[in-house]
């Protein structure tokens, strides 16, 4: 039975005039909210999902242009006098942004913020309101909330500036909830934890919450409903079922393609979306994703499709018989059994999609490996023999280092320190890729910084191919660096925007004494090899996309020929949809020259998909170290465990039916480490250990030992279990 | 927090000392009392000018170190010397400094105030009319000297006066002499002569905190905490005024800090359009006087106030900024 929208927006669009021309950031968007439902809206950067629902709130700049209608409870809202809005905002529809840092004023304690919004909608007395903020404190999780409303937000880490921001949101119980990629800046288990606190809040006022992500394993679990945006206009809608199962748009289908999964075992490559997503100043003709759909036909280019219903979409029965298994080997995709009805979610017959072909998608039950190509395997260079017959590229063992710890402004001291590194070991050998993991502040950053320095450690001692940094002299630091490259996070921030990209290659080159005519010829070759024009030599950075600046920066590292690369969150700056294609890429090289790689991430579905080895770290220290296949299916450490269970699936189902591991508190400070086991004070098994056991990780730091019986699978965790949590 | 504060004041009397120190020695030595004396006619005898120029402790002939040292003694019983005419050059600076104040106060005040409101107002309405003519009016004003903004304002209050055919305002002086300041009468002649110096003061003022509060706000406009604020339920103009102007003020702390401390050293080229006796007058004086002790006391009050500035602007930091506290 169709219930009344809570807010309906029809033909929502919204342009600027900027200096290149009119940007058409949102082309007539229309979706409706029920009260209750948790809506997503997907999209990557630039597809107008967060400008449409700033737009609803009339918090816009000046020069914005809205045009269409949206109705919160049947009252209009586009056209309202900031006056009449305010009265709405905070009160009816309220709203979560992304950066909890910025979004919070710096001045005000964060008791009196949320006491604000109290305030200006309610006639109550200020110590009533500032009551009313300790509670709501208490609300979302922040412990001793007393006292913590009197501190700044700069005083909190960004977690539970996050909650404050959600405490404020539900301050005067609004219908509406609007969250802008609110875990987007947040390390996977406080995002676990912000997604928790969503859904009390949820429950707490019976809010419907539109969700803005770009993160489809966010939607899936917590979703209802998903709209898909691309180029400024919805492209599909359903429930979050048809839309992950059956996917009728090219583009959603590309999008579910080209994401790697934490679950997936068997390594397959992914199925990249060509090109990236089009200018707002300048739309293609037709149908905005044409470029770069494989399916295009004239039609595409002489009309844009609406967003229609899938012909016979009947409901689950009917879809299901067509439903086409995934290929074997591959757990994603649909596994529906004829007739699985028991899903308690509704499924409506509102499931839209604009293209021109969802009815031949849906008839012949296309995937998304039927549309767009995945590129072969490459050939191995050379068959690799065992892993311990294989040299090794680079060895660290017990590497530390430590900074200083420094007090006062005049006469400075030193106070203590802070050990970021305290006791990594690992190796790679040839060909093989080790994939280091671990939330922000765990010091996989400062590891590879110390790699990368190439001089002798604090203590322990690091081996480039076999040479100790610790006996180098500059001229062998000099030539090993011909080995070892490194491929950084931000492409727009590691290209010197002065230089064309001949020249960005050229440098490596020069420096290290190749003649001038082999230069040229170099750069043409290293640009075909990462799949860039070589016409484009002469272009400065900016005139390249995200993923082909990727590209200038991986063929840069690769101009000397190394043999091995670091790779520092290579792909987490990048769009979903070009993400897929670096990622082969990487592989394709991988496999083409041999290389080795020590691959940085806290992406644990990309370190999946491509490491062979992973060692994960907390706090300075690595607690779980094996092959990925190991770690991910049977993890032995409860750091391990509850970072996997924390990863979101693209998969609605599995998603429902899994346990959250949800963590205690945020990182304590690594100048400060808990004794004994670092993780012992938000471990989640901790309180189920007997006193005697508890002891143990108080009084003992556990060594990095084979505990699950696999030789190659070390942990350090006293009270090792193996649990599976994928 | 104390430990750092005293720290942090031991280091500025070290400042003090020094820039005290610099100054004397190079009014001591650069300035030359005798000739004043000398210039007379008929001349004095050079005895008795070196008997003076001894009493006053401006002797060329006694080498600089000693008149120092004895300066200096003199400075630690808090007694600044006297001056070229055997004035105590304390007395001077005491009197002076409330002229000064009493001169400078209203303009600083309400041009500060003015210039805030019209710099996060030019932000706030940024490329649009009244900020061009904002903009238009701070460059005018910043581009011409003080001097030439006196005289015109100078000729347009005489203007005025001719214009009404009595004199509505004065242009000399802080009142007219022989009036009893606190009858109603004093209090509003002392008015009408405050009027003209303190509009020029308030223009500046305007146009130097114009101009900076303007960017201060326009880094503030774009902000996330802004958009929550409004997303709170707070309108435009509340949310602008309560957490945007708020945050922005921070920046500008120290200008207010150095603003408000040297009050006491006046306005020197309003001073003398105006005909107030204030500090700025007294320095301009001393150094055509070849008066050593003057623009020694004048450059070690000077001094004293930037250092405190500098305090007040460290306690004016923090009071606005949480982020920067200990």
């Amino acid at each position: 039975m169709p219930q009344e929208p809570l807010l309906s927006v029809s033909n929502l669009s919204v342009s600027f005039r900027s200096e290149s021309g009119l940007v058409r950031a949102v082309r007539g968007v229309s979706y409706d909210v029920r009260p209750g439902e948790l809506l997503g809206i997907v999209g990557e950067s630039g597809s107008g999902k967060s400008v449409s629902s700033l737009a609803i709130m009339n918090l816009l700049p000046g020069h914005a242009q809205v045009s269409g209608s949206a109705r919160l409870n049947g009252q209009e809202l586009i056209g309202r006098s900031d006056e009449e809005l305010s009265a709405i905002r905070g009160k009816q529809i309220a709203m979560v942004f992304q950066d909890p840092l910025s979004a919070l004023t710096p001045v005000y304690t964060v008791g009196e913020q949320i006491a604000e919004a109290v305030l200006v909608h309610e006639q109550v007395s200020k110590a009533a309101a500032k009551d009313r903020a300790v509670q709501l404190l208490e609300l979302v999780g922040i412990p001793n909330a007393t006292q913590r409303a009197s501190a700044f937000p700069h005083e909190f880490s960004g977690g539970m500036r996050q909650r404050v921001m959600i405490a404020m949101a539900i301050a005067n119980a609004p219908a509406l909830i609007i969250a802008d990629e609110p875990t987007t800046a947040l390390d996977v288990t406080i995002q676990a934890q912000i997604l928790d606190v969503l859904q009390t809040a949820r429950k707490v006022t019976g809010a419907a919450i539109v969700l803005i992500t770009h993160d489809l394993g966010v939607i899936a679990g917590v979703a209802d409903r998903v709209a898909v945006m691309y180029a400024g206009t919805i492209v599909e809608t359903g429930t979050v079922d048809e839309l992950f199962y059956t996917p009728r748009m090219p583009y959603t289908l590309g999008l579910l393609g080209s994401i790697p999964r934490a679950d997936a075992g068997a390594r397959q490559p992914l199925t990249p979306i060509e090109g990236t997503p089009p200018s707002m100043v300048a739309l293609p003709s037709g149908c905005p994703f044409r470029p770069r759909c494989p399916m295009r036909q004239d039609v595409c280019a002489e009309r844009e499709p609406e967003l229609l219903p899938i012909e016979g979409d009947g409901g689950p029965d009917a879809r299901s018989v067509r439903l086409q298994p995934d290929p074997p080997g591959g757990p994603e995709g649909p596994q529906l059994q004829a007739g699985a009805t028991n899903d308690q979610r509704p499924t409506t017959n509102d499931h839209r999609a604009s293209c021109h072909f969802r009815d031949d998608i849906e008839r012949r039950g296309l995937t998304s490996r039927d549309i767009f190509v995945a590129p072969a395997p490459t050939e191995l260079a050379r068959v690799l023999g065992a892993r311990e017959t294989r040299p090794t590229m680079l060895a660290v063992r017990d590497l530390v280092k430590a900074y200083p710890l420094m007090k006062g402004a005049v006469l400075r001291r030193k106070v203590g320190e802070v050990r970021a590194v305290d006791g990594v070991s690992f190796d790679i050998r040839e060909g093989e890729t080790l994939g280091l993991v671990g939330e922000s502040g765990c010091g996989k950053t400062t590891t590879i910084m110390e790699i990368l320095n190439l001089e002798k450690p604090l203590s322990g001692s690091i081996q480039v191919l076999g040479k100790d940094t610790a006996s180098m002299t500059r001229a062998d630091r000099f030539a090993i660096r011909r080995d070892l490259q490194v491929v950084f996070q931000d492409p727009m921030a590691s290209l010197d925007p002065r230089l064309p990209i001949g020249d960005i290659l050229a440098e490596p080159l020069r420096a290290h004494g190749v003649p001038d005519a082999q230069v040229s010829r170099r750069i043409r070759e290293l640009l075909q090899l990462v799949g860039l024009q070589p016409e484009h030599v002469n272009r400065y950075p900016q005139a390249f996309s995200g993923g082909q600046r990727q590209r200038v920066g991986i063929a840069r590292a690769l101009a000397l020929e190394p043999k091995v690369l670091v790779l520092d969150e290579p792909v987490s700056a990048l769009d979903v949809s070009v993400r897929a294609g670096v990622i082969n890429l990487l592989e394709r090289l991988r496999a083409q020259l041999g290389l080795s790689y020590l691959f940085v991430a806290h992406d644990l579905a990309v370190v999946r998909h491509i490491a062979d080895r992973i060692a994960v770290m907390y706090l300075g220290r690595i607690i779980e170290t094996g092959t990925v296949d190991e770690v991910f299916d049977a993890p032995a450490h409860p750091y391990t465990q509850a970072l996997l269970s924390a990863i979101p699936l693209p998969d609605p189902r599995k998603e429902r039916q899994r346990v959250r591991i949800v963590l205690k508190g945020d990182l304590p400070s690594p100048a400060n480490p808990p004794s004994g086991c670092r993780f012992r004070t938000r471990c989640q098994t901790f309180g189920a250990l007997t006193e005697a056991q508890r002891q143990t990780c108080i009084n003992e730091p556990p060594a990095l030992a084979p505990r699950t019986g696999s030789a190659d699978h070390l942990d350090a965790c006293h009270w090792a279990t193996v649990e599976t949590v994928l | 927090m104390a430990g750092f504060l005293l720290r942090r004041l031991l280091y500025l009397v070290c400042l003090v000392v020094i820039a005290t120190s610099a100054s004397y020695f190079l009014a001591a030595t650069q300035l030359n009392p005798r000739a004043r004396y000398e210039g007379r006619n008929p001349p004095p005898p050079s005895a008795v000018v070196d008997a003076t120029l001894d009493q006053l402790n401006m002797n060329d002939k006694v080498p600089v170190l000693t008149r120092y040292q004895r300066w200096a003694g003199d400075l630690l019983r808090g007694n600044l010397g006297r001056t070229i005419d055997n004035q105590p050059v304390n007395d001077e600076i005491g009197r002076r400094m409330w002229v000064s104040l009493r001169l400078v106060l209203i303009g600083a005040l309400v041009g500060t105030f003015l210039g805030v409101a019209a710099g996060a107002y030019g932000a706030v309405t940024q490329y649009q009319l009244s900020d061009r003519l904002l903009t238009v009016f701070s460059f005018v004003t910043l581009s011409i000297p003080a001097v030439v903004l006196g005289v015109l304002f100078k000729n347009a209050g005489i203007g005025i006066n001719n214009l009404l055919g009595f004199r509505l305002l004065y242009t000399t002086g802080e009142m007219t002499p022989g009036l009893d300041p606190w009858t109603v009468t004093g209090l509003l002649n002392r008015t009408a002569h405050l009027v003209l110096p303190s509009l020029v003061l308030i223009v500046i003022a305007v146009a130097f905190y114009g101009r900076y509060q303007r960017n201060a706000m326009l880094d503030v406009l774009g902000s996330d905490f802004l958009r929550t604020a409004r997303a709170k339920g707070l309108s435009r103009t509340r949310a602008l005024i309560k957490h945007g102007l708020r945050t922005a003020l921070i920046p500008m702390a120290t200008f207010f800090a150095y603003e408000f401390a040297l009050l006491f050293v006046g306005a020197t080229f309003t001073e003398r359009l105006f005909g107030w006796h204030g500090m700025g007058e007294y320095f301009v004086n001393s150094v055509t006087k070849n008066d050593v002790n003057s623009v020694a006391g004048v450059t070690l009050f000077v001094g004293v106030l930037v250092l405190i500035a500098g305090f007040l602007s460290d306690l004016a930091y923090a009071a606005l900024d949480p982020r920067v506290r200990v």
